[in-house]
């Protein structure tokens, strides 16, 4: 797929500063780090570390104070539909049925209904929820609107996806399922992604690579390889190897 | 207490009855209690006779037809400017600063109070009604388009934008239709004041409309037209004010899910 060569991201001394006059302070300072196409990347941390902003940055959301970000060699200027983000709570549009939601980007792109639809019907079966197009968002489960987000983003073929803990507000049972609906989606795709999580598991079991950072001001400490084989599935949670690396993250964090 | 369900809208209709019948008495019986006299009020089989004669008149189809067009007119231009502004207002801190300083100096002043200079400043009197019907239905509009707007979550804003949409799209993909409740709940505040104002104008200026029949059944001493009038302005109002709830309802279906999928 022609995913393989793009979704490279270049970050370069980034420094974000939050707040103004007396309460500015540095959420991030000093990352460097760059990121191959189609690669995996977690992002972990204690809460308030600055992962949350440093993929506000990378989404555009955020001005960066000093340093750069490249995706493909191309400075980033502004939110841009080649990066999606996914958020912990859903921002659906309630006012549109499912398929509507995620058929959007489509329409920003000025693409006709029929053939818009018909590529979020598709999306929507990969993402098991076929059936529901004509629902509104508030009537699916967390777990369902989360899936929704996913293909949301997917229909615009970004080169990244931004997720900033988009688990987190679900039920164990239902994170691990979209934890392995979301490794099936991008060995698919193969699309880069930068996941924000303070879940040890979840990093270990997603990532290909975790980036540890540091309590405020952000830093990253750690460039941690996770080269557990792929398909992974739940029984990697157990496993000797696992325990290992996750013992050494919570060393990392201070958490022992 | 507990009683059976279906003797609930027999309660209410005897809660109904119950006035009537008071009403009845003390306008047949003409009591005076001091602080208030029943002498000069109607009884409701007056109201009736006079509201059937009415039903029967050439002039009421003019009187309808002069206040509904003088409301529809008002409030119409009052929507459209009301949410225009609003989203404008409520979009950006130039239009805030700009528009809002002088609609807040306005907005204390009630519709009413507008009658002597509405008349002084339009060359026809259907006008200055319109204009003071106008000026009672913006506000509510205005303040809660704003309202709506400003709650809009900033984090739709932000997935709208990382999805590709442009500014123009944002507003009405996004922002429009995530203040359209309040926007609508502010169109039905607006249609009351809307009906309250102009009944007041046409007391005042008027040389039709059902404010004027109304104010001219006392001057000739029609007291049971009076009370025609009255409950003829209530029964608009309150048609026209469950139409716009409903049109909002038809035009906001997400607010109203049926259950959960799961």
């Amino acid at each position: 797929m022609s995913h393989t060569e793009l979704g490279r991201v270049d970050i370069k001394d980034l420094s974000i500063t939050l707040g103004r006059g007396k309460q500015a302070f540095e959420a991030v300072q000093n990352v460097s780090v760059s990121i191959a196409p189609g690669e995996f990347i977690c992002l972990l941390g204690p809460s308030g570390c600055g992962k949350s902003t440093l993929l506000g940055a990378l989404a555009g959301h955020l001005p960066a104070s000093s340093g750069s970000i490249r995706v493909d060699a191309k400075s980033i200027s502004g939110p841009d539909s080649e990066r999606g983000i996914v958020f912990q709570q859903h921002t659906l549009f309630p006012w549109k049925s499912v398929i509507d939601n995620v058929a959007f980007g489509l329409k920003m792109q000025g693409i006709p209904r029929n053939v818009r639809h018909e590529q979020a019907r598709d999306l929507l079966k990969l993402v098991g929820l076929a059936g529901f197009e004509e629902h509104y968002p508030a009537q699916l489960s967390g777990g369902m609107q989360q899936r929704v987000e996913i293909a949301r983003v997917l229909i615009n073929s970004p080169k990244v996806i931004l997720m900033d803990e988009p688990f987190g507000a679900l039920d164990a049972q239902t994170r691990i399922m979209m934890q392995q609906l979301l490794l099936r989606v991008w060995e698919r795709f193969n699309t880069t992604i930068v996941f924000v999580t303070h879940d040890i598991d979840e990093a270990l079991f997603l990532a290909d690579r975790i980036l540890v950072m540091s309590a405020r001001p952000g830093r990253i400490i750690e460039n941690l390889a996770v080269d557990f084989q792929r398909p992974r599935d739940a029984e990697l949670l157990t496993s000797e190897a696992f325990m290992h690396l996750k013992r050494h993250c919570l060393q990392l964090l201070h958490l022992r | 207490m507990k009683y059976p369900r279906f003797k609930r809208p027999l309660l209410r209709a005897a809660s109904v009855g119950f006035y009537l019948i008071a009403w009845h008495l003390l306008s047949t019986q003409h009591v005076d209690l001091g602080i208030v006299t029943f002498q000069n009020v109607p009884t409701p089989g007056e109201v009736f006779a006079e509201g059937w004669n009415l039903l029967q008149s050439k002039k009421t189809l003019a009187h309808l037809t002069a206040s509904l067009s003088r409301v529809f007119g008002g409030f119409v231009l009052a929507g459209l400017v009301g949410i225009v502004l609003g989203l404008c207002i409520g979009s950006y801190h130039l239009a805030a600063d700009l528009l809002l300083p002088p609609l807040e100096l306005l907005r204390p002043i009630p519709a009413v109070a507008w009658i002597p200079l509405a008349i002084l400043m339009f060359p026809s009197t259907e006008l200055s009604m319109t204009y003071i019907t106008f000026t009672g239905a913006l506000f509510p509009i205005l303040l809660n388009t704003i309202h709506g707007v400003v709650g809009v979550d900033a984090r739709l804003l932000a997935s709208a934008r990382s999805l590709g949409a442009r500014q123009l799209a944002v507003f009405h993909e996004v922002i429009l239709p995530g203040a359209a409740q309040n926007i609508f709940t502010g169109l039905s505040i607006g249609m009351g004041t809307a009906w309250f104002c102009l009944v007041t104008a046409e007391m005042i200026a008027g040389q039709f409309g059902i404010g004027y029949y109304t104010w001219s059944a006392y001057t000739i001493q029609n007291y049971a037209g009076i009370v025609v009038g009255m409950l003829l302005i209530g029964g608009l109002g309150l048609l026209s004010s469950q139409l716009v709830k409903r049109l909002g309802q038809a035009l906001t279906p997400w607010h109203r899910p049926p259950a959960k999928a799961l």
